[in-house]
């Protein structure tokens, strides 16, 4: 720097500072805060005044909703739905999005439309319930599979990132005598490894975060999802929030001790811990994600 | 562009009627149909299948043993009188000024947010500074709302944070209960959609920001400019095309007051705040099986949302040559 800063540039670098201090505040500490409650004993957490770090240090509430096999079933069905709704999901929405990235298709502008309509019009929550009742899907596991399994936003991301392949490659691969299967397998799908990476992210951040499916069409415990379960431990913190945990603590009741805020944030953060793992990897491939929605638009 | 493929110069020669060629493209694109076949069939079965399930709005549809189709064809009919019920009850007001309540005051704030995020971002030299703020403030957009309103609700709780920084400074001596009193609730919905949303929704400005030729910044130092004028008179202008369509785009889902936020978030003792169309209907029908008022409520919503995408595309167009379809 050739030139000091003058004072009014130094007051603006300043508050500019300040302000994205602030910002990383906001959006860290919540999380900071509520590891700090799911470490601390679940009967002192309720003296309240838990702020930066636990008084009475302990990874009892992690123990505790580990040996319940409530939480620990729903771990279980939340990977299983997150790992075959992904796949599943990937392979249909990059099967549709192939005949879509040809003009030539037949009737091509008909059938896209066809698709794009469903982003801006749809039955809406009841008459969707409906559907799904009379397809004998409630309290089943495919619930979590079919009704999301094409993502018309997803496949027209790769839809464009298929338009993007050169024509010669596919004429390559047509001239040697295959056909619009086998090309696909073969060349399209092995070249677009990058963007069935970014969507695989979105999907399977949309699958672990999933709640309402669980909450509304499954009625067996063995088939609800974690954030389910996180959202019967919150409605019953809100409506019976008073009730003393430490009672049920101390009786070692087999039930999850629902008004224990310590272990609402250990479920909390056991639900947020696998997105805060994969994040890396997203934050590279969102960013693109983003974009080429942006360049669609 | 790619080049025409076999395909299309094959046709383009062929001079039989259209209705032998159109057969003959088919048969030579079977397999692309068949590899749309999978996906036309969920967007029939799970798209298109409920849009006619909406007739239930029409009629007085009552569960029964038999089949849902069965039930619905041989239903009474009743015309709009389900919307015409929902109008005329003193529902409609509070459910439709609870949403747009929430929508509006949430966009007061998650909108102008991004953009002073973008712009201080791209101010600051410190690389690392930089990137800590911006990894911390994408994170929130990706957890559910099933934990963001977990973290809301322990961070608004009688002994929580907020309460404990109003008592540090004295502004109030007595805890507030936020959660459990209505006047509080849209500005939770809002602010904590912003806390989800501000740092995602600030790629979109960086992006354009970095779009910007810095050469006009470098003519500007010359001129004497300071950095804030820099801002006024070269970022925020160039920021503007992105801004209107953010904007417009914004404004079309004024309807749209997200379910889950308002669903997770209220609580009996907020209702009349925290009732906005989508968890309204999803109260008469899922949990009290008003099926057919619920789902007139649901298709009031989907039909007026519709009519302001169309509207809002169509404006976006005119604005910027751009369309949404």
């Amino acid at each position: 720097m050739l030139s000091k800063k003058t004072m009014p540039e130094r007051i603006f670098d300043a508050s500019l500072y300040v302000f994205l201090a602030g910002i990383f505040l906001v959006t860290f500490y919540p999380f900071w805060n509520i590891l700090v409650i799911s470490l601390n004993d679940a009967t002192d957490t309720m003296r309240g005044n838990l702020y930066f770090w636990p008084r009475v240090p302990t990874i009892e509430s992690y123990v505790t909703i580990f040996r319940n096999p409530e939480i620990w079933n729903a771990i279980q069905v939340t990977v299983l739905r997150t790992v075959v709704g992904t796949a599943a999901s990937i392979f249909f929405i990059t099967l549709l999005a192939y005949p879509l990235s040809k003009r030539s298709l037949l009737g091509w502008k008909y059938f896209s439309f066809f698709f794009v309509f469903t982003m801006y019009f749809g039955g809406g929550l009841i008459p969707t319930y409906m559907i799904i009742k009379s397809l004998g899907l409630i309290d089943s596991f495919w619930v979590y599979i079919f009704p999301g399994l094409i993502g018309v936003f997803l496949m027209i991301l790769v839809r464009t990132f298929m338009e993007q392949i050169p024509g010669e490659i596919e004429e390559s691969s047509k001239i040697d005598g295959a056909n619009d299967l086998q090309t696909f397998f073969r060349i399209i799908m092995p070249l677009c490894v990058p963007v069935l990476a970014t969507i695989g992210l979105f999907l399977a951040i949309g699958h672990w975060n999933s709640w309402y499916d669980s909450y509304v069409y499954t009625y067996k415990p063995e088939l609800k999802t974690l954030q389910a379960v996180l959202v019967k431990i919150l409605n019953q913190f809100q409506t019976a929030g008073m009730i003393s945990d430490a009672q049920q603590l101390a009786q070692g009741s087999k039930r999850i001790p629902v008004s224990s805020e310590s272990i609402r944030m250990a479920v909390t953060m056991v639900a947020t811990l696998p997105i805060i793992m994969v994040y890396p990897f997203v934050q590279r491939y969102f960013v693109k994600g983003i974009m080429m929605g942006a360049i669609k638009s | 562009m790619k080049p025409a493929t076999t395909l299309q110069t094959r046709s383009d020669i062929n001079i039989s009627p259209p209705g032998k060629r159109r057969w003959a493209i088919l048969k030579q694109q079977k397999y692309l149909f068949l590899m749309m076949l999978p996906g036309l069939i969920w967007a029939i079965v799970f798209a298109y299948t409920p849009m006619v399930g909406l007739y239930m709005s029409f009629v007085n549809y009552q569960p029964t043993l038999g089949g849902f189709w069965s039930t619905l064809f041989t239903s009474e009919f009743v015309g709009f009188e389900w919307f015409r019920y929902f109008f005329n009850n003193g529902d409609f007001w509070i459910v439709m000024r609870n949403t747009l309540a929430s929508t509006l005051i949430t966009l007061l704030f998650s909108f102008p947010m991004p953009i002073l995020i973008a712009i201080a971002i791209n101010e600051i030299k410190n690389v690392k500074f930089k990137k800590t703020v911006q990894t911390a403030s994408y994170l929130p957009y990706f957890i559910s709302w099933v934990i963001a309103a977990n973290i809301i609700v322990t961070l608004l709780s009688s002994d929580g944070a907020i309460n404990g920084i109003l008592k540090f400074f004295h502004i109030t001596n007595e805890s507030v209960l936020f959660l459990q009193n209505g006047k509080y609730f849209w500005w939770i919905v809002a602010l904590g959609n912003t806390w989800k949303d501000m740092g995602y929704s600030s790629i979109m400005y960086l992006a354009a920001i970095s779009s910007i030729n810095p050469e006009l910044y470098e003519a500007a130092k010359v001129d004497g400019a300071n950095r804030f004028k820099q801002i006024m008179f070269i970022t925020l202008p160039h920021l503007k095309p992105t801004i209107v369509i953010l904007l417009i785009l914004a404004l079309g889902g004024i309807l749209n007051a997200g379910f889950d936020q308002h669903f997770l978030l209220g609580n009996d003792l907020t209702r009349d705040y925290s009732d906005v169309l989508s968890t309204y209907s999803f109260r008469y029908g899922i949990q009290n099986g008003m099926f057919s008022y619920a789902a007139a409520v649901g298709m009031f919503s989907s039909v007026v949302a519709f009519i302001i995408v169309v509207i809002v595309n169509y404006t976006a167009k005119k604005l910027n040559g751009q369309s949404l379809f």
